[in-house]
């Protein structure tokens, strides 16, 4: 059962030190602990809402609408941040609405950081023509008004889970794109990939094992940031009725109800838009303190 | 000058396609145009008279090119909600519309760029910190949520302004603010970090030796060129600013372009959608120009002969 003594005295390799380097500074600064710490909460309502939930998020109190939350003057024990317009508690469908988000958002970056690191690759590699082309593909779809074009585009085709990943997915693309290329032609000449590709090695294996590691972690960062950016999207959308339907609880359609009963109760719309942001801020200063920790020009000291 | 501007626009021309492509072709996304346009219920003989006036019987390559023809001067046809072509709906709105922006770029000059420049020459105190703080927070914070949040703090709770819609300045502070809000912080850090670099020029040095008062020297000598940096800033988040428009305008009841993109798009008003989105990436077109053009006037180094 045990290791050989061999594999424990073994020196950690060069891959491994790096990432060890990486996780020590990231879990030694405060700001990315606390990045890290929201974004567990997120992920653990995303994952086990019915363990953390107070009540069902779709049983309706008709006696009990509109509270505010429960330490307020009118609010009902149990019913932490009170209740909506059908008397729903808002705590609990703040818990389940994290699952679409974070579900919609998550596989968004991954539509759109597969889309623009294969572009991003292939243009910076290949460059001439190949790279001209997509330089104009990603002016084209940076000369949209992003949100406008989601919103049309998701009207037409219906506001179905998977066509919001794949729409929300797609907008993104370019930014991926532009991140990528840029790393690519940094490397593309240097040793390393010269020797691979004078021994041989064809071009999709020189991408994937010699060029995509040095570009990673660039695409980490910006994924971070990435994630905050369709995080926000998601709840605009939801915002606007575009998003995944009710009854299902999201985020920003609990702050287009609360919207309409402003006057009644400010609580409905105030805490949705709190998790959202600071599961938007958690991403942001993650995507900060990544860059930071990924940088190998910047020393421990 | 006029050699560059010419350059440009013609690099413009793919960009162009591609918009009246993606205009075309959103229609189409779901099949049959029709089944948007029309009821769920319509008749077959209804069907066909719309594709025949249409021209949506024809093949898709000439349906494109009577579009991109049309498209081009700005005939989307008429709007399917009202009986009016569907680009002079969207130029009744622009007034509106541009009232709005104008406001909320001069709400995020006037206050980001002082904002930044004290940040600059005052490093590391309360306002430097502030701006970082507000700058995370412009960032994190929707649009739409800050709209709802300052309307029910303004409007419905201390009563000090109007809810929505337009009228006197009044109406427009808030739409403005809520708009500028990000700006303003992106603004400010973009204006501190660039003030920070020309502050340790030698001209600075040169400017304060021959006895220039220290306001001269900071907010003429030195913002001149911190300043670049931030028009490129402003020319690129155009794009996200139209994209605040559509929801601003929404939660505010502004009756401009924005707010007219999001009815078409509830009305299923196609016509109107495809005008919106050619009219905004226009203008984003247009004010990138622009702003490529003002670097020559800002830094005489930069000429486009």
């Amino acid at each position: 059962m045990s290791l050989s003594p061999t594999a424990d005295a073994a020196e950690p390799s060069p891959a491994q030190n790096r990432w060890r380097t990486v996780t020590r500074r990231l879990f030694t600064k405060k700001a990315a602990q606390l990045s890290l710490a929201i974004i567990l909460v997120g992920f653990l309502f995303a994952l086990v809402p019915s363990l953390l939930a107070p009540h069902d998020p779709y049983a309706q109190e008709l006696t009990l609408r509109l509270r505010p939350p429960a330490f307020m003057e009118r609010g009902v024990p149990g019913y932490w941040l009170g209740t909506d317009q059908l008397g729903r508690d808002i705590l609990s469908r703040i818990i389940y609405g994290a699952r679409i988000t974070l579900f919609v958002s998550i596989f968004a970056v991954l539509v759109s950081g597969v889309a623009g690191v294969a572009m991003g690759l292939i243009g910076g590699y290949y460059g001439g023509k190949a790279d001209a082309v997509i330089l104009r593909l990603i002016d084209i779809q940076l000369a949209f008004p992003l949100v406008l074009l989601v919103i049309a585009v998701v009207a037409v085709v219906g506001p179905s889970l998977t066509n919001l990943i794949i729409i929300m997915g797609l907008s993104g693309w370019p930014r991926f794109a532009r991140v990528v290329r840029g790393s690519v032609l940094s490397v593309r000449n240097k040793e390393f990939v010269e020797a691979a590709r004078a021994i041989g090695v064809k071009t999709p294996r020189i991408m994937l094992q010699h060029i995509l590691p040095n570009v990673l972690s660039a695409v980490i960062v910006y994924a971070s940031f990435d994630l905050a950016r369709m995080i926000l999207l998601e709840a605009t959308l939801s915002f606007l009725g575009l998003g995944v339907q009710p009854p299902s609880p999201t985020w920003g359609g609990m702050i287009s109800d609360g919207a309409k009963y402003m006057s009644l109760s400010w609580s409905v719309s105030l805490s949705p838009g709190i998790a959202i942001a600071l599961l938007i801020l958690a991403f942001n200063i993650l995507g900060d303190e990544l860059r930071d920790a990924l940088d190998p020009q910047i020393s421990d000291n | 000058m006029g050699r560059y501007i010419v350059q440009r626009l013609v690099l413009t021309i793919p960009v162009l396609i591609g918009i009246m492509l993606v205009c075309f072709f959103l229609t189409r996304l779901s099949g049959d145009p029709t089944d948007l346009m029309l009821p769920t219920n319509a008749t077959e003989e209804a069907r066909a008279a719309f594709r025949s006036v249409h021209g949506l019987d024809r093949p898709l390559w000439e349906q494109f090119v009577t579009f991109f023809g049309k498209g081009l001067l700005g005939d989307f046809g008429a709007s399917l909600r009202f009986n009016q072509p569907a680009m002079s709906l969207v130029w009744e709105r622009l007034g509106a519309t541009s009232e709005l922006a104008a406001a909320t770029m001069a709400m995020a000059l006037l206050i980001g760029v002082p904002a930044g420049v004290a940040a600059a020459y005052r490093r590391n105190t309360p306002a430097d910190i502030t701006i970082r703080g507000v700058t995370l927070m412009g960032q994190a914070l929707p649009g739409f949520y800050l709209g709802i949040i300052s309307i029910m703090v303004f409007a419905v709770w201390l009563r000090w302004l109007p809810s929505g819609g337009r009228g006197s300045w009044l109406n427009l502070i808030l739409p403005a603010a809520t708009l500028a809000f990000n700006l303003v912080a992106l603004i400010a850090r973009v204006t501190r970090s660039c003030m920070l670099d020309v502050l340790r020029q030698d001209y600075i040095r040169t400017a304060r030796a021959k006895g220039a008062r220290e306001r001269t020297v900071l907010w003429i000598h030195a913002l001149r060129n911190g300043f670049i940096p931030v028009l490129t800033v402003i020319g690129l988040q155009i794009g996200l600013l139209m994209g605040g428009v559509v929801v601003t305008e929404t939660v505010f009841s502004w009756p401009g372009v924005g707010r007219l993109a999001i009815q078409a798009i509830y009305a299923r008003d196609f016509p109107v959608v495809q005008a919106v989105v050619f009219t905004f990436a226009i203008i984003f077109v247009f004010v990138n120009l622009v702003v490529d053009l003002l670097y020559a006037v800002l830094d005489p180094r930069i000429s486009y002969n």
